[in-house]
């Protein structure tokens, strides 16, 4: 039953030779296998997501791209265990997605910041450590050292309110990063912010993910982020919600927004567009 | 008003002090109802001052009548100056210690309000959380404590009162009691709103964390449910003060606010009851304002804007 996609047969472009994005054996971050999920609703049964076949290495940053209902945000929930799959295997780490929840391996970016409002930004960059039972002096030490990597120190005792809507986005990365999970899970993050601002969100975001090497999941509804950020793309299409496309994205780790110009960056975007459109998904 | 350039074109409202926008239609609805009660007052003891002169036969003129009006010593309705050379009388001329002293039936009220707040406050909270965390209790439990706001508690005080006496509880816990089952309700359909009150992106945080249910608790539902609290207390605690009071009325209690009440109906002192009566709204909107100042400083520390 499983349609295993090959991703050899992805082309690359010319111009990702650079030596960061060299492709070796890794081992799996996530390993999904025939994963489906049926809803039971009022109306009868939807199909989220129809056997869907996904690995990601560890170190990659891949992207779910696809229109609204292609399932992208399930499969998100699915490695994050807030929601389980009806058929298939999946593996997180190398284990199921309860104990990788439970061992705290991933780190989950909702659209929404979610901050608490009745804690400064510190406090909330804190909390998870909080709940994982970190000690004071290290929470603290934490909290300084991600909210400088997300360009928010200063604003440690000003509460949610006080931030402008990109401030509070890199204050919630900023609590996924504090208890330094390999996996990062980011539901369209930067899709309620204007366009200048996701651009420079992009960037820091890039940079980060150079920096730390963390493995990143991304779910998106831009061509042009998702190629941005991405060594690898997976285009999805709904009803039911599925998996058309696997594009390899090889552009230099310290890739620029000025490559969104060059002929190769173009190459790969419309790739996905077809893929995207192959996939029906355009018909609404 | 602030805007200068406003400010040219309706030169008219320049003079005026901020305050005069702001209270000006409070001290206009306020004039408004004492013209009305003086009116009112007139019209309800005419009869009776009427009549007392025709008794006495002695010949009077409309000013001597409109006059004895507001001043009758048993008026069906007191005129508002009456009433409060009453309360200030009752309030300044006496002792705190003796049973003529306003301030000594407030505070054994109080006492009763206060004690009462508390027991149902606290008693409010733990229906609400365990409603919250259980199900089972949400289904066996709620559809009781709404029947027992529907028991008319005038009714039931007595009883409570008689049957808590016979086990050796007197004073000051019966009435507690009685204000605390009348005032506890508000609080748990508040804090249950409040508990279940954080958004789906909240708790699947605390989800993603594998946060225990204790640290859901503590970290996310409840500072979620403190300003659905607040609300409630304020209701409450007015509540718990009519509870107080009516806890008073039917048990021929010495003294209290209620007893005073009473005191006035059997002895025909209607400005006696209207003093009481305004001893008691002065009561319930100081302790609206001592939990509004709680909600302000607890919100101020929860980063309220």
């Amino acid at each position: 039953m499983a349609s295993i996609r090959p991703f050899e047969h992805t082309t690359a472009p010319e111009a990702a030779t650079g030596e960061a994005g060299a492709p070796a054996a890794k081992a799996l971050t996530v390993d999904a296998r025939g994963v489906s999920l049926t809803f039971h609703t009022g109306d009868g049964e939807v199909q989220a997501l129809a056997n869907v076949d996904l690995q990601i290495s560890d170190g990659d940053f891949v992207s779910l791209i696809g229109p609204s209902g292609c399932g992208k945000t399930t499969l998100m929930r699915i490695i994050a265990d807030l929601q389980q799959p009806t058929a298939g295997t999946i593996l997180v780490n190398g284990v199921s997605p309860e104990q990788a929840r439970l061992a705290r391996h991933y780190g989950y970016i909702f659209q929404a910041p979610a901050l608490y409002p009745w804690r400064t930004i510190e406090r909330n960059v804190m909390l998870p450590l909080e709940i994982m039972g970190f000690d004071a002096k290290e929470r603290r030490a934490r909290m300084e050292r991600y909210l400088k990597l997300v360009n928010l120190s200063g604003f440690e005792r000003k509460f949610p309110w006080q931030l402008s809507g990109g401030m509070q986005q890199r204050a919630s990365i900023a609590r996924a990063l504090s208890f330094d999970p390999a996996l990062l899970l980011m539901d369209e993050p930067f899709g309620a912010l204007d366009e200048i601002v996701r651009d420079h969100l992009n960037e820091q975001l890039l940079r980060l993910w150079d920096q730390t090497g963390k493995t990143v999941v991304f779910v998106t509804h831009s061509i042009p982020e998702a190629v941005f950020l991405s060594s690898k793309i997976v285009v999805m299409s709904p009803r039911p919600g599925r998996i058309v496309d696997v594009i390899a994205c090889d552009f230099p780790r310290d890739r620029t927004l000025e490559i969104r110009e060059t002929p190769e960056f173009i190459k790969v975007a419309q790739r996905v567009r077809s893929g995207l459109r192959s996939g029906h998904s355009y018909d609404e | 008003m602030t805007s200068s350039t406003v400010s040219t074109a309706r030169p008219a409202e320049i003079a005026w002090h901020p305050a005069v926008g702001r209270y000006a239609p409070i001290v206009v609805i306020a004039l408004a109802l004492i013209a009305a009660w003086y009116i009112a007052a007139v019209l309800m003891n005419i009869n009776l001052v009427r009549n007392a002169f025709e008794r006495n036969e002695t010949p009077y003129t409309t000013a001597e009548l409109i006059a004895g009006t507001l001043n009758a010593e048993r008026p069906l309705l007191p005129a508002p100056h009456q009433i409060i050379e009453t309360f200030a009388d009752d309030v300044f001329d006496w002792p705190v210690t003796s049973p003529r002293s306003l301030v000594y039936h407030g505070w054994v009220t109080l006492s009763a309000t206060f004690l009462g707040f508390l027991l149902g406050a606290a008693f409010g909270i733990i229906l609400a959380v365990l409603i919250v965390h259980a199900r089972t209790l949400q289904k066996s439990l709620l559809p009781w404590i709404i029947c027992s706001q529907m028991v008319p508690i005038l009714a039931v005080a007595p009883i409570v009162i008689v049957v808590l006496g016979s086990i050796g509880l007197r004073g000051l816990l019966p009435k507690a009691i009685i204000s605390a089952y009348l005032c506890f309700f508000p609080v748990t359909i508040g804090v249950v709103k409040g508990l279940n009150s954080p958004d789906p992106i909240q708790r699947d945080l605390m989800r993603t964390w594998s946060a225990t249910p204790g640290q859901i608790f503590w970290k996310l539902r409840w500072p979620s449910a403190v300003p659905f609290l607040f609300t409630s207390l304020k209701v409450s605690i007015t509540i718990s003060l009519i509870g107080a009071i009516v806890a008073e009325l039917p048990t021929g209690a010495q003294a209290g606010i209620g007893a005073r009440l009473l005191a006035g109906s059997y002895y025909g002192q209607t400005i006696q009851i209207w003093a009481a009566l305004l001893a008691a709204s002065l009561l319930a909107a100081g302790l609206i304002g001592l939990i509004s100042l709680a909600e302000r400083s607890v919100a101020r520390l929860m980063g309220a804007h």
